[in-house]
């Protein structure tokens, strides 16, 4: 895909959709139990994911936390890879070792996949070293929580990246809630971009539901980063409609404050956006979506029909010792 | 041949693999203007400069997390835990992160890293500055482990660790920093693989398996054994994981008693491990039971006599291994 602003808006809603149906085909293949351990769906969130990486080049870095089947797809990882993962098959992106939250596409520049709150902000603090010792252009994107923000490894990570004044852009995804726990609960700042100013790291704050504003200002970050390298912080609001995990009714908020988002909903504000321009119809919309829709299912039979590493296989994967995958 | 300390041959080794390969760095606290808490890096500043040799806060959850993140995008990082004892405030990122990285992804991502600074007890650190922690790092696949005890070892592990593409732990003896021995000229490359022990001293009555801070001691006691006729051969592991027990066992099969020595604790310590694969594996060459010398089940305390007694001695060594030699 081409650099921001070139990226045609109609590929990115197909993407959301393409995000949406993945994710509500994984939660039924899930209670079918076809799909084990823990998984977390991203449905609500899908305009920051898309109008991130809408507005920065397929070579730039991409981190983030368990959430992370959408980071992948929206990457470029085919939804048959994110699919066999899931069902822990050999042919998934992560090869059936990681599973759902440990989505890897090296090819793709997404570099995980991180299940332990806050542990891969580091990480992404590393790889942006690696860019500035490097001499490179590039940028690095990492994503997390408003979860991870209270983390002791957060708040090292962005010290570090201030002090070293790393290419960055700290994409925390505010979806109100960490699990069960309220931000109000959980963060004793009125608004979470305020953490930034600690480090004295420029943030903002950006509506999450809409994905021109997530791409835009991203854009322009990213710009100003690649001109001399500094980290930013962005604090993008959103809302995940489903609950923390499959396992999570989300007793902890109420079905009006649901609705209010529902009727938000980042796909059908930029349908809706796109209609009212004239660039698109009713009738392409619903083949973008019959094509999301085929797709996953598609994605399903694969990972049914794949196979499963061979146990003696698995020892091969402890220490690195040739050639790469 | 020339004899140096412990200390100059770690700092040629970093120097020299900061020289071979331009995707070397080393960060840690205090590494740069203030040449180590050590003194290891002294010098590495003024003559690689500040883009390669890095000073850290105090923050070893997040440098040694960078050092990973930079490693999965082809970096050859150095992280320097000032003491191994404060690498347990990275415990998350050296063996959450670093072996893990390389299986969760399907072998995408492997991670070419060195964590490496002084292990094991020194003189009255008290309890928070004085652990061993080969044992906590041994038992996480994914991880390698060696402890070097001469500088000529040290020398040699270290610049293998650099080179190997998985994360590696260099737990350096922090009471043999000041300590001599011969070693390689500067010009002659000094590689020492990971998972080979080194016979230190050949011996027929009795194998006294030991590595790091334990080595010079069962020299020493070898020596004193000699003159009440009692032939210790001494086995230095050099790498706790990968393990040469190949080694160990020529030299059980030998001498056909055992005791090891090691740094850590006893309960599931490395000697529990040496141990258990002795008697799996060569249960009928065995004469005696097998004993094990370490640091006793208690926090370290810091008074100096206490300390001394809770730490692995000359006599707790020389009556285990008069007791395997029914001596």
């Amino acid at each position: 895909m081409q650099p921001g602003e070139q990226r045609d808006e109609v590929e990115m809603l197909s993407l959301m959709l393409l995000i949406r149906r993945f994710e509500e085909r994984a939660s039924q293949q899930y209670q079918a139990q076809k799909i084990g351990g823990f998984c977390h769906l991203y449905i609500g969130q899908e305009a920051v994911v898309t109008g991130a990486l809408a507005a920065v080049r397929d070579d730039d870095y991409v981190i983030t936390a368990y959430r992370d089947h959408a980071y992948a797809l929206a990457r470029g990882t085919s939804a048959d890879a994110c699919m066999a993962e899931l069902f822990g098959k050999e042919t998934g992106c992560s090869r059936g070792l990681g599973g759902s939250m440990h989505f890897f596409d090296r090819k793709n520049h997404m570099y995980g996949g991180h299940a332990i709150v806050g542990a891969h902000v580091p990480l992404a603090v590393g790889m942006a070293f690696a860019i500035k010792y490097r001499g490179e252009d590039r940028v690095t994107l990492c994503f997390f929580g408003d979860g991870a923000i209270n983390q002791g490894s957060f708040h090292e990570a962005l010290n570090l990246a201030a002090l070293y004044k790393l290419p960055i852009v700290f994409i925390c995804e505010n979806n109100l809630f960490a699990m069960g726990t309220s931000v109000k609960r959980s963060t004793s700042l009125k608004q979470i971009v305020d953490r930034a100013e600690g480090y004295d790291i420029p943030g903002e704050i950006v509506d999450g539901m809409n994905f021109r504003e997530v791409r835009d200002k991203v854009a322009e970050i990213v710009d100003s980063i690649r001109k001399e390298a500094h980290p930013a912080f962005l604090e993008v609001r959103t809302y995940r409609y489903r609950g923390h995990s499959m396992s999570d009714p989300a007793s902890y908020r109420t079905k009006q404050e649901l609705e209010k988002y529902r009727l938000d909903d980042p796909i059908t504000r930029l349908r809706a956006q796109l209609t009212r321009e004239g660039k698109l119809t009713n009738e392409q919309f619903d083949m973008l979506d019959k094509r999301a829709k085929e797709t996953v299912l598609a994605a399903v039979k694969f990972a049914e029909k794949s196979p499963e590493m061979p146990v003696e296989q698995v020892y091969d994967y402890v220490y690195f010792n040739g050639a790469k995958e | 041949m020339r004899e140096i300390t412990y200390r100059q041959a770690l700092n040629e080794a970093l120097a020299e693999e900061l020289e071979r390969d331009p995707n070397v760095f080393l960060m840690g606290e205090e590494v740069a203007e203030y040449h180590g808490a050590y003194k290891v890096s002294q010098g590495l500043l003024e003559r690689f400069g500040p883009r390669r040799i890095i000073d850290t806060p105090i923050s070893e959850n997040g440098f040694a997390g960078l050092g990973i993140g930079a490693a999965m995008v082809g970096l050859r990082p150095i992280i320097e835990f000032m003491t191994f004892s404060l690498s347990l405030v990275a415990f998350d990122q050296v063996v959450n992160n670093a072996p893990n990285m390389f299986l969760m992804s399907g072998g995408q991502f492997n991670v070419p890293i060195t964590f490496r600074g002084p292990n094991g007890p020194a003189h009255q650190l008290a309890a928070t500055h004085s652990h061993a922690t080969e044992n906590f790092y041994a038992s996480v696949p994914g991880l390698k482990v060696c402890a070097p005890a001469t500088p000529s070892d040290a020398k040699g592990l270290l610049k293998t660790a650099v080179r190997d593409d998985n994360p590696v732990l260099v737990l350096e003896a922090e009471l043999l920093y000041s300590s001599k021995g011969m070693v390689e000229p500067p010009d002659e490359e000094l590689l020492i693989p990971l998972g080979k022990a080194d016979v230190k001293r050949e011996g027929t009555d009795v194998s006294i398996i030991c590595y790091a801070q334990t080595v010079p001691l069962a020299l020493k006691v070898a020596a004193q054994l000699e003159e009440e006729n009692i032939s210790a051969e001494i086995v230095d592991l050099r790498s706790i994981k990968p393990l040469d027990e190949q080694t160990v066992f020529d030299s059980v099969a030998k001498t056909h008693r055992v005791v090891i020595v090691e740094q850590d604790h006893p309960f599931c310590g490395v000697g529990a491990e040496i141990c258990y694969r002795i008697q799996k594996n060569i249960f009928d060459a065995l004469d005696a039971q097998i004993l094990r010398v370490s640091q006793e089940d208690v926090p370290m305390p810091y008074n100096e006599r206490l300390e001394k007694a809770v730490l692995p001695n000359a006599d707790k060594l020389v009556t285990a291994v008069k007791q395997v030699c029914y001596a």
